[in-house]
């Protein structure tokens, strides 16, 4: 299995590592990272779990290798709170009660992110679109939607 | 300490963690020296293993061992219920070895680990292993399955029939059914199940040869009882050796309640290779290794005066049980089932008839509602059908045979005492929410639209809190159904709480806290709850069947009253007053009648540094209780949907979903809501899109992956219109007044929307999912392109 080195910007730090080619992002995330906040609910890229941001885009890190991600500046989950501050969007799911388990959560504020980056006061159908490719099984989804059009308000400030 | 005591709307504390990404979860946690295990599954459905060949995979690159039946002879996965049948015989109960012995009887079932020093390793080595198998017929359906002829699972359960069993009066109910005005009937499908934590499950076995210790960290809803399990049982270790621990679990909904052969056979390894030995499943080996829930048969019959009041209740079920018996599996269609066929009515004599069956599918358990999503759905479906036989309104059919208020406690032809509930108040909440009398104009606003709307309602009861455990016992659990709780003030004032219960997604951090912070007197921020871990905490049952808060919150109670009952002896001491002169309020031991006290704080350093103490008491401050419950609990509430239907395409649209539900005493109000959301929404996939299908010929899963087994997305569903009860009736026996809300969502959101897909459709019956294509196909058949009736 050929190895190849790869080099990345991860939430503001230069990470690098060899890695087979077949290596996906979320296993070098995870497994050489260290950064176990990207989950992995699927083998099918349907569940979202595994969303985080590459070059400031929303994408499911077990679509890509890591080789792929060479050179791009990544953000995950752990990168989003600053100076020990939850994100406004993270705060919003707190308050609103937008996760349970925990486990799909990572993806879906990684996922939320970038939906009010694009859209800054998205309503509530376009935030269940926006939401096709996360799956909750917890939640049932009500209060995310809720946590998400406040976060987009919080962020707007 | 209104803020943050029991009533309020806490924000959860365990949430920072999730959020930041700073979870631990089991696939989080790396030993040092860690291999990676890889389970070779059988790809047929039922196959003779003629020769099992690992020598070229064993020289794989970074393969570490390969083990097989032939290594793992060890005991079987048990089964925890022991159900008999009509005659009093045993049920059939065929062995569950972790690693297949000579057959395999189900696409999934595991015939060799691979161990490596990578996953992908361990993978790519699983491929060079040769196994000749001799395909064998194989059976999947429950109604093939019972067929005289049919592809025998085991050749120890004649027919394929695990048990026949059967509660009730049968004589009385056909003596009903003989004198009765109408019968209504109806056979219908509870469709199987996929229960689809987003976590997938996983699993790391550690060995330490100098102390003899072994560690298996794992998904599980009930570490205490894996431990118990699998040491006693499976593996023969006394449970001194053995540590389990469950850290944080990315949801279970009843799939991570049970032992798994994946557990015991990595804990098992690790000695033999020395090094920690972790799996973790891939979405599609989970379909094909988690317990599936729910695939039900059933014909009901139910007898009525001209009146409509219920005179008598028949019910014959299949269930299928999959290939082996999962750990609760047997008592699900049965105790967990039947015994809840009274629902909320005063029918007066009932009868049940279930026979489990075997079949070549992955084993069957519970799944969120665990038996009462199918008794509520059956019984709330042929409510509906008599109602529409009678041509009486849904809603007045149900009102005239509640239970009333004043008939409790309400003994059910069916085992259950119900303590006490109100179904009528959460009736006409629901009810009033939805505008149930404006329902005709807007049917015919849709109908204008060329839309058909629908509307139906479905009332449901659960017993919670299982469960008291001699009751239990009686009925074949092998297990007692307490809970354990220990409560460490430390010196300086803070507490500790080690409870048996699990907490995965629930919330219990926060909730638990609440109670304590509420009962002491004390800063919510000074409470720590400690779960998961049988290293840390004494004993528990686990989480399931909603009975968290109630057996084990009634568990941290039972020790808190220890606790303040030993801080009265110390603070009379300290006082100089008579013990029985001492009040304890608001975080304080004062004597009555003066304005002498002392805080908890200075009992809790006085019990530590004990100077100046009662003679005869032990120093120290810290209580543990066991509580066995006394009864079940027994939530109930009222859901109504309002659907329209797009006759050109067969899609189905909730308009809106209102839940009216009587939880007793609320100890966090947000989380009670989140917990029934989530429920409605699993309810709501099970009616209108989850099914868990077999090909019939080869036994194949068609639906193994998120491609094609269909969940709600946040797209499929509305937004929940979400009350309590506005006259709740707490539960009478727990000194909380608690009675559990996880399932109530699941239990009743099938037969609420399912009554309305047949309301809109002006149809009998449909069953389960409602699928545009099924839908579409209903309408054709009907030729009846516009509105319904
Ligand atoms: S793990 Fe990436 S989409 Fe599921
Ligand atoms: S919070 Fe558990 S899957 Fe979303």
């Amino acid at each position: 299995m050929a190895s190849i080195n790869v080099a990345m910007t991860v939430n503001g730090k230069a990470a690098s590592g060899t890695v087979e080619a077949r290596t996906l992002l979320v296993q070098f995330l995870r497994e050489k990272l260290g950064l176990t906040g990207t989950h992995v609910g699927c083998d099918t890229s349907q569940c979202g779990a595994c969303v985080v941001h590459v070059n400031g885009k929303s994408v499911k890190s077990c679509t890509i290798l890591a080789a792929q991600a060479d050179g791009a500046k990544i953000i995950t989950i752990e990168g989003l709170a600053k100076n020990g501050e939850l994100h406004p969007m993270q705060a919003a799911f707190k308050e609103h009660h937008g996760l349970q388990c925990g486990f799909c959560t990572p993806g879906m504020v990684m996922s939320a992110v970038d939906l009010v980056q694009n859209n800054k006061n998205p309503s509530e159908q376009e935030v269940r679109e926006w939401l096709e490719g996360n799956i909750c099984r917890c939640t049932g989804y009500h209060n995310i939607v809720k946590a998400i059009q406040a976060g987009a308000k919080a962020m707007g400030r | 300490m209104a803020d943050t005591g029991i009533g309020a709307s806490v924000r959860r504390r365990e949430d920072a963690r999730f959020l930041t990404g700073r979870g631990n979860y089991t696939d989080d946690i790396n030993r040092p020296g860690q291999v990676y295990a890889y389970m070779l599954r059988s790809p047929h459905a039922h196959a003779r293993i003629k020769k099992l060949d690992t020598k070229k995979a064993s020289k794989a690159p970074g393969v570490v061992a390969i083990f097989t039946g032939a290594d793992m002879k060890t005991g079987g996965l048990p089964c925890g219920w022991l159900v008999k049948n009509q005659d009093g015989s045993n049920m059939a109960e065929p062995p569950h070895p972790p690693l297949a012995q000579d057959f395999v009887r189900h696409v999934g079932d595991q015939v060799a680990v691979v161990i490596a020093e990578t996953r992908d390793q361990a993978k790519d080595a699983a491929e060079l292993i040769d196994v000749d198998y001799q395909p064998l017929p194989a059976v999947v359906s429950l109604a093939d399955a019972v067929k005289p002829k049919a592809p025998q699972v085991w050749e120890q359960a004649k027919g394929n029939l695990c048990y026949d069993w059967a509660i009730g009066d049968k004589a009385a109910v056909d003596a009903a059914f003989a004198k009765a005005h109408h019968v209504s009937k109806l056979d219908l499908v509870n469709n199987r199940l996929v229960a689809n934590a987003m976590e997938p499950r996983a699993a790391i076995g550690e060995y330490d040869n100098l102390s003899g210790d072994y560690t298996l960290y794992t998904t599980s809803q009930n570490p205490h009882v894996i431990r118990l399990l699998m040491g006693a049982f499976v593996l023969q270790l006394p449970e001194h050796r053995l540590r389990v621990v469950a850290p944080d679990v990315g949801g279970g909904f009843g799939s991570k309640i049970y032992h798994y052969a994946e557990e015991a056979i990595v804990t098992w390894a690790a000695p033999k290779v020395g090094r920690p030995i972790k799996w973790t499943a891939e979405r599609s080996e989970s379909f094909i290794s988690d317990a599936q829930g729910r695939d039900h048969v059933t014909h009901v019959e139910l007898a009525l005066d001209k009146n409509g009041k219920f005179l008598a209740l028949k019910v014959q079920t299949l269930a299928n049980m999959g290939a082996y018996l999962s750990t609760f599996a047997t008592c699900v269609p049965t105790y967990l089932y039947a015994t809840l066929l009274a629902g909320v009515y005063t029918t007066p004599v009932i009868w049940a008839n279930v026979k489990a069956v075997f079949t070549n599918t992955v084993p069957v358990d519970a799944y969120r509602g665990a038996g009462r999503p199918e008794a509520t759905y059956l019984l709330e479906r042929i409510v509906d059908v008599a109602a529409r036989d009678l041509k009486q309104d849904p809603a007045d059919i149900r009102r005239r045979n509640f239970i009333q208020p004043s008939q409790f406690p309400y003994q059910t032809p069916v085992a259950l005492q119900y303590d006490t509930g109100n179904y009528e108040a959460t009736l006409d909440v629901a009810m009033k929410m939805i505008d149930y009398k404006g329902f005709a104009k807007r049917k015919e606003e849709a109908a204008k639209r060329g839309k058909i709307r629908g509307i139906g309602l479905a009332c449901y009861i659960e017993a919670c809190g299982i469960a008291p455990s001699a009751v239990v016992g009686s009925l074949g659990a092998r297990a007692g159904l307490f809970e354990s709780a220990n409560i460490r003030v430390h010196p300086t004032g803070s507490v500790s709480v080690f409870t048996g219960s699990h907490s995965h997604g629930q919330g219990h951090e926060t909730t638990f806290a609440q109670v304590v912070s509420d009962m002491l007197g004390i800063p919510i921020e000074q409470v720590d709850i400690v779960h998961g871990d049988t290293g840390k905490i004494a004993f528990g049952m686990g989480t399931y069947g909603s009975r968290s808060i109630a057996v084990g919150g009634t568990a941290i109670v039972k020790a808190l009253d220890k606790v303040i009952a030993k801080g009265k002896k110390i603070a009379a001491h300290l006082m100089e007053a008579a013990e029985a002169d001492i009040v304890f309020k608001d975080g304080k031991f004062s004597v009555a009648g003066t304005d002498k006290s002392k805080t908890l704080t200075d009992i809790s350093l006085t019990a530590y540094v004990p100077h100046n103490y009662p003679k005869d008491l032990e120093p120290g401050l810290e209580e543990q209780a066991f509580y066995d419950p006394l009864n079940f609990t027994f939530p109930s509430g009222c859901y109504i949907a309002e659907v329209e239907i797009d006759p050109d395409t067969g899609v189905t649209k909730i308009m809106r979903f209102v839940a009216s539900d009587d939880f007793g005493k609320i100890i966090n109000p947000m989380i009670v809501e989140g917990q029934v959301h989530g429920g409605l929404a699993q309810g709501i996939g099970q009616a209108m899109l989850e099914d868990c299908l077999y090909d019939k010929e080869s036994g194949q899963l068609l639906t193994g992956s998120y491609m094609d087994y269909c969940m709600p997305r946040a797209d499929d569903l509305p937004s929940f219109e979400v009350k309590h009860s506005d006259k709740p009736t707490p539960c009478t026996h727990n000194p909380l007044g608690v009675k559990g809300c996880g399932e109530a969502g699941a239990i009743g959101a099938p037969a609420a929307l399912m009554n309305a897909i047949s309301n809109a459709l002006g149809i009998a019956h449909l069953d389960m999912p409602a699928t545009p294509e099924r839908v579409w196909r209903t309408i054709q058949k009907q030729k009846m392109p516009q509105a319904a009736e």
